[in-house]
């Protein structure tokens, strides 16, 4: 195999004329491209020199066939020379900073010294414009210099003095280069200039390089009828000036029209580099769109450099819409059999699996189902001849397959594939998961992977990607599989972790004591990697039942010791410990959980202590196969009660509505109170704020209250056997406020943080007087989504709303380019093998990572060391 | 009980970093271990600070920016929050974190916590004092303002009960009053006349035609700063941890440090630019993690200092703050290559040209342009094994 060859360095420069006439292949002299025959005519813009686009001609130039031509240049010879707009700055800078006569720059060596530094130490800045006075003398010939005007986009001018009035003279192209070619060279470096690549004259175009067709094809619409590209096109119009100008010039006509083409020429030429300069209209198509020339090719998102060099388009990937299989392990995604059939791994022929890729070659390109074994979709020759497998040729295939052959082999359960959803915002949006081919369309995933991913299932679309290669595979398996990306590098904890019904699930088993029969513990376990059931808890009338925290304990590792508090705490002053009434207190000895609720706070993505400690004292792979128990045990757990929540459960009884209205009621006349002893002068303003905003603090803060205490009165009415108190306590989803503004009050709507106050004169609808500053009248909702709005409260509500919306909108798009900013700012950091940070042009960043070496992916919630951890694990007691 | 001596000189031996040990000797504290149980702790805490440790190649910007990036999604917009004190406004979340990483020479919020030194920390009136010193004052809450329309004057009577309260001489205050209408201001066409005795001081515009002078000339008497800083329009005064701390309106750290009883160590502003030029590139670096840490955790955000400080130390790798982004770190780039890829391509390209540019290839951006393996990670292993032959 030839070692592959790295590309060293690339330099940069100007294409000097000479250059671009020794690159050219053919002088492009007429405007036309085909002819009649659709032939392309012979030093037309389509030159068959130039390169073939169209399959079946063979290029004059190096006689390959249109997919092997890379094309090559040719070169139209302008009549007069033009300026270059993208330098534009550039030769004012020039015509400004050297002398018109003798084309030095305009300062003695000492003060070229003082800005550039001296010629050992050359530290010092560019020449700039800044650095010469306007309208000096030259220092060395004497001439008295003049003003230079530039104007946009490409006209120059000097300014004279005669009879005492300034005039412009107009500077021609021509007369620009010719000054240029005045300075002398050791003047230029000063300036920036390598003039041995980049002589100021070339950024005068006299000639002007054709690129190849290649680069600028035609297409053929439906009708048969060419079009050309816009490059092409832009082309068309240079050269048809061209010739125009050089016929006038030919037969000698008048200045004026010589000047008019001339400034036609460059205008073709300038939007034919640039089709968005500023002061010159954009060249358009005959519909009205603007051309898309050379800059705006490179340029922008969609631009050459972000997309199609930085960025492309892959094969061997898929995309389809996502959706939940709890069944699954955290690590496999399932893959719909037609995607599975599609998608293939090469495979190379060899005498050990000569036998099971033949028979992989004869079942051909359709599997019939999923647990069949999987077919092939092509075959490579040693030649590189690739070959289709249909239904006619796969047994002749199949007996043709010898050592050096390749088969294209479709994807089957255990491969590996990358899976990603966009935007790609850290590491974890792409990880490897492992395939199971299933029925269906639609990818699928244990929903314990969807916190990396951000994924939910309201239509999301992921993509697949497989990797081709052993290296690519080995690459994917152990540093992108899901459990080595259990741990976020953002903050040390886990990532991957129980969601949503998984919490609720959990928490309703082990929540307090139930016993269950052996069949109902059987029931919950069936799906997890156990393999013997402990001695039962109890045994009573001869029946042996088994605690819930006993089956919990079972999908737990073997040595694991820790105590902490669930998320349901209430951080009481003095914790009762193992009596704690909401059986907050967790205390897990030997992997056997002897008392407390597990929920967020224990199995949780983002939270997960348990999860942590796993991986910390056990490893990755345990924790993953923890987190498979887990969501199979919870959502068998959540099976086994049932688990659902209805308009109903919002209902309060009339006591709690009664004194919800009765809070309503005192805060509308507290807040009247406020507002009444405001009106009469009476309220003191808070240090530094005015009476106005004092009398809104105070009004937003009684009406939170009120609103508050309707919560606590519906909290108190609805307990553990309510749905949604169960999924706000465990930290499933939800919380209490939600609960409040469903079967309370939904309260305060506001904008800005402030409550609303735009909308007509002194009033926020034509409903209320003007001036009114009550509760009702700027967006105080006193009814709850369950008891239903009235229309002003709904029109508040949806004000509310839409700033939420708005706000998102906004949020994305600035974060997006935060994040675009600081990834291009440090993305050549890296650890190097001496344990300092450097970029990786070699320049130290930071002397050690972090100013302690420590991993943050590896760290204990930022500590280099868990130390409470391994107390705990070793004393087996709360530190 | 106190952790036995024997274990303590065995934990301060060990190869770990203080904060670690700290640690140990923490939870270790009143426990009754056994000698074997120490040693498997030991033992267990040394091995795992070892796993922890980075590993060479590590792309740790990329993971910086993303870590900082990511999150960045579900911080609020919402510019005004109250930090901690009701009374002043500061922007906080997204916006508040793009301005640290813009490196802007003035935050929209400047503010700053003014720590005082022990005497004057714990006496509420001596804070006030100091509060004096500090916030802006302008001339019209030391005394009436009058505009004699008949004599064309704009009278000021000082009300010297309250220079005595705000302890400030009125003489100060008749001096200085004009020399700061006429420096800082900028309004130099009037004269003026001062009455010791009487506390007064008489402007009279210098053009006596229009009353337009006189109501131009009332006006900036009226608001004329006469004690404080000019920069700092408001201080608030709380006790907090057991000390008065004052909250500022307003940032300028080099005066504020000049006044008497401002603890100057412990003293901060928000403005990091304003630190980067009074403290210097390192308290810059410092303020920038510090800021970045306190904007993600007021949004409940997780984010382990080591990203903010790499982001950090590149910012003022250069010995000045730079910013992330075109004008600052990216536009600054070797790579010709990676410069055009983030924004204004075809100017890079341009000027690449002209000054005859090379690019090495080494970053990561280039690479993955012209389709080489990067130099990061995997792709920055050079070693290949060779396997044995046998004999």
């Amino acid at each position: 195999m030839p070692s592959p060859k790295r590309i060293g360095q690339i330099e940069f420069g100007l294409l000097s004329p000479k250059e671009i006439r020794e690159m050219s292949v053919r002088k492009i002299i007429w405007a036309d491209t085909y002819d009649d025959d659709g032939f392309p005519y012979p030093q037309g813009l389509m030159d068959l020199n130039l390169g073939v686009i169209d399959p079946g001609l063979r290029c004059k130039t190096c006689d390959q066939k249109a997919s092997e031509c890379p094309g090559h240049f040719g070169h139209i010879e302008l009549a007069k020379p033009v300026i270059h707009v993208g330098y534009t700055r550039l030769i004012r800078k020039l015509l400004r900073v050297t002398c018109r006569a003798c084309g030095r720059v305009l300062l003695s060596p000492e003060e070229i010294e003082k800005v550039v530094g001296t010629e050992d130490d050359q530290t010092g800045d560019i020449l700039s414009e800044k650095d010469v006075k306007k309208e000096r003398v030259c220092p060395h010939c004497g001439e008295q210099q003049l003003k230079i005007n530039f104007e946009k986009p490409t006209t120059f001018s000097e300014v004279m003095i005669e009879d005492g009035k300034k005039v412009e003279h107009k500077l021609t192209p021509a007369d620009i280069r010719a000054r240029m070619e005045k300075i002398p060279n050791e003047d230029l470096i000063p300036l920036g200039i390598n003039p041995d690549v980049a002589r100021p004259e070339w950024t005068i175009l006299t000639v002007l390089p054709v690129p190849p067709v290649t680069m600028r094809p035609s297409i053929i619409l439906e009708n048969g009828q060419r079009s050309e590209d816009d490059l092409t096109h832009k082309l068309v119009d240079i050269i048809r000036i061209n010739q125009r100008f050089k016929e006038n010039q030919d037969a000698g006509a008048p200045q004026l029209i010589i000047e008019d083409l001339w400034e036609l020429l460059q205008y073709h030429v300038t939007t034919y580099l640039d089709n968005e300069v500023a002061g010159c209209p954009p060249a358009r198509h005959r519909s009205g769109r603007p051309l898309k020339t050379l800059s705006q090719r490179l340029k922008g998102k969609d631009g050459r450099f972000r997309g199609s060099l930085s960025g492309k388009r892959v094969n061997f990937s898929s995309r389809t819409v996502i959706s939940p299989d709890p069944n699954l392990s955290v690590s496999q995604v399932g893959v719909p059999r037609a995607v599975a059939n599609e998608m293939t791994i090469p495979v190379r022929v060899t005498a050990y699996n000569i036998e099971e890729l033949k028979q992989i070659v004869r079942t051909g390109p359709l599997r019939p189902n999923v647990n069949a074994p999987c077919g092939a979709n092509y075959v490579i020759r040693p030649d590189n001849r690739r070959l289709r497998l249909g239904a006619d040729n796969l047994d002749t295939v199949a007996d043709m397959i010898e050592p050096g052959w390749t088969v294209e082999r479709q994807l089957r359960d255990n491969d590996v594939v990358l899976f990603n959803r966009q935007p790609s915002l850290h590491r974890m949006s792409i990880m490897a998961h492992r395939v199971k081919v299933m029925e269906g369309r639609t990818f699928r995933l244990n929903p314990a992977v969807c916190p990396p991913y951000n994924a939910d299932f309201d239509g999301d679309e992921m993509n697949m990607h497989v990797p081709q290669t052993e290296e690519a595979r080995a690459e994917a398996n152990i540093l992108l599989s899901v459990h080595e990306n259990i741990l976020s590098p953002r903050f040390g904890g886990p990532i991957i972790g129980g969601i949503h019904d998984h919490v609720s699930g959990i928490f309703m088993l082990t929540h307090d004591t139930r016993w269950f029969t052996k069949e109902e513990a059987l029931y919950l376990l069936r799906y997890t990697n156990i393999e013997h059931m402990p001695p039962p808890g109890k045994k009573e009338g001869g029946v042996e039942y088994w605690s819930n925290k006993q089956v919990f304990s079972q999908i737990l590792p073997e040595h694991l010791n820790m105590v902490f508090r669930a998320s349901s705490c209430q951080n009481c002053d003095t914790c009762k410990k193992e009596l704690c009434d909401r059986d907050a207190y967790v205390r897990i000895i030997d992997g056997k959980l002897e008392c407390g609720t597990i929920d967020k706070k224990a199995i949780g993505a983002f939270d997960g202590q348990i999860v942590n400690r796993i991986i910390r004292q056990q490893g990755m792979k345990r924790a993953s196969v923890f987190i498979d128990d887990l969501t199979k045990l919870s959502i068998r757990a959540i099976m086994f009660d049932g688990f659902s929540f209805g308009i109903d459960d919002e209902d309060l009884s009339k006591t709690e509505y009664g004194q919800i209205d009765e809070v309503l009621k005192n805060a509308a006349l507290d807040v009247t109170r406020r507002i009444k002893i405001y009106e009469d002068g009476q309220l003191e303003p808070m240090p530094g704020r005015t009476v106005e905003e004092t009398l809104e603090m105070q009004i937003m803060q009684v009406l939170g209250k009120a609103r508050d205490q309707t919560g606590q009165i519906a909290g108190r009415h609805l307990g553990l056997g309510n749905s949604a108190v169960v999924m706000a306590v465990s930290g499933a989803r939800g919380s209490m406020l939600n609960l409040t503004q469903m079967a309370g009050c939904i309260g305060q709507q506001s904008v800005r943080g402030e409550r609303i106050v735009r909308g007509y004169d002194d009033r926020t609808l034509p409903h209320f007087r003007k001036g009114d500053r009550g509760s009702d009248a700027h967006g105080f909702i006193q009814h709850s989504y369950k008891g239903g709005l009235n229309p002003t409260e709904f029109f508040f509500h949806a004000i509310g709303g839409r700033e939420g919306l708005v706000d998102t909108a906004v949020r994305t798009s600035q974060s997006g380019y935060l994040q675009r900013r600081m990834i291009n700012a440090l993305q050549d950091l890296k650890v190097a093998y001496d344990g300092t940070v450097r970029t990786t042009g070699g320049r130290i960043i930071q002397f050690e990572y972090g100013e302690d070496g420590t991993d943050p992916t590896k760290s204990a919630f930022g500590d280099p060391v868990d130390v409470k951890g391994i107390v705990e694990s070793i004393l087996k007691e709360e530190v | 009980m106190v952790l036995a001596e024997k274990y303590a000189k065995k934990i301060d031996a060990a190869d770990l970093p203080q904060k670690t040990k700290d640690q140990l000797k923490k939870f270790l504290d009143e426990k009754e271990i056994s000698d074997a149980q120490f040693k498997h702790i030991l033992e267990r805490v040394l091995a795992e600070y070892q796993s922890t440790r980075i590993e060479a190649c590590e792309a740790v910007g990329i993971i910086a920016a993303q870590s900082i990036g990511e999150p960045g999604t579900q911080m609020t917009m919402r510019t005004f929050h109250y930090a901690g004190v009701a009374e002043i406004n500061v922007t906080l979340g997204l916006p508040r974190l793009i301005e640290i990483m813009d490196a802007r020479k003035e935050p929209s919020t400047p503010t700053m916590t003014v720590y005082l030194e022990p005497e004057y920390a714990n006496d509420r009136d001596k804070a006030r004092e100091v509060s004096w010193q500090i916030e802006a004052a302008p001339l019209h809450e030391f005394g009436d303002i009058t505009t004699d329309m008949e004599n064309m004057h704009v009278v000021v009577h000082l009300n010297t009960k309250v220079c005595d309260k705000r302890k400030i001489a009125p003489q100060q205050i008749m001096e200085t009053a004009p020399k700061k209408i006429r420096d800082r201001r900028h309004y130099r066409d009037f004269e003026h006349d001062i009455d010791e005795a009487k506390a007064t001081i008489i402007f009279s515009p210098k053009d006596r035609e229009s009353y337009q002078n006189l109501f131009q000339l009332a006006e900036h008497v009226r608001n004329v700063i006469v004690q404080g800083i000019d920069d700092i329009l408001r201080v608030v005064v709380r006790k907090e941890t057991g000390e008065y701390i004052l909250y500022t309106e307003g940032s300028n750290l080099k005066d504020v440090f000049d006044v008497v009883g401002v603890d100057t160590t412990r003293t901060r502003t928000n403005n990091i630019s304003e630190i980067a030029s009074v403290l210097g590139v390192e308290a810059a670096r410092n303020a920038i993690i510090h800021e970045a840490v306190s904007t993600l955790n007021e949004q409940g955000i997780l984010v382990d200092v080591r990203h903010l400080m790499l982001v950090a130390d590149m910012m003022c790798m250069e010995g000045e703050v730079k910013q992330i982004g075109r004008h600052g770190i990216a536009g600054e780039k070797e790579s010709v290559l990676s410069r055009a890829a983030f924004e204004v391509t075809v100017n890079h390209l341009l000027d690449a040209a002209v000054a005859n540019e090379v690019d090495e290839l080494s970053g990561v951006t280039e690479n993955v342009i012209v389709g080489q393996p990067i130099q990061l990670g995997t792709g920055d292993v050079k070693l290949i094994a060779v396997r044995q032959q046998e004999n």
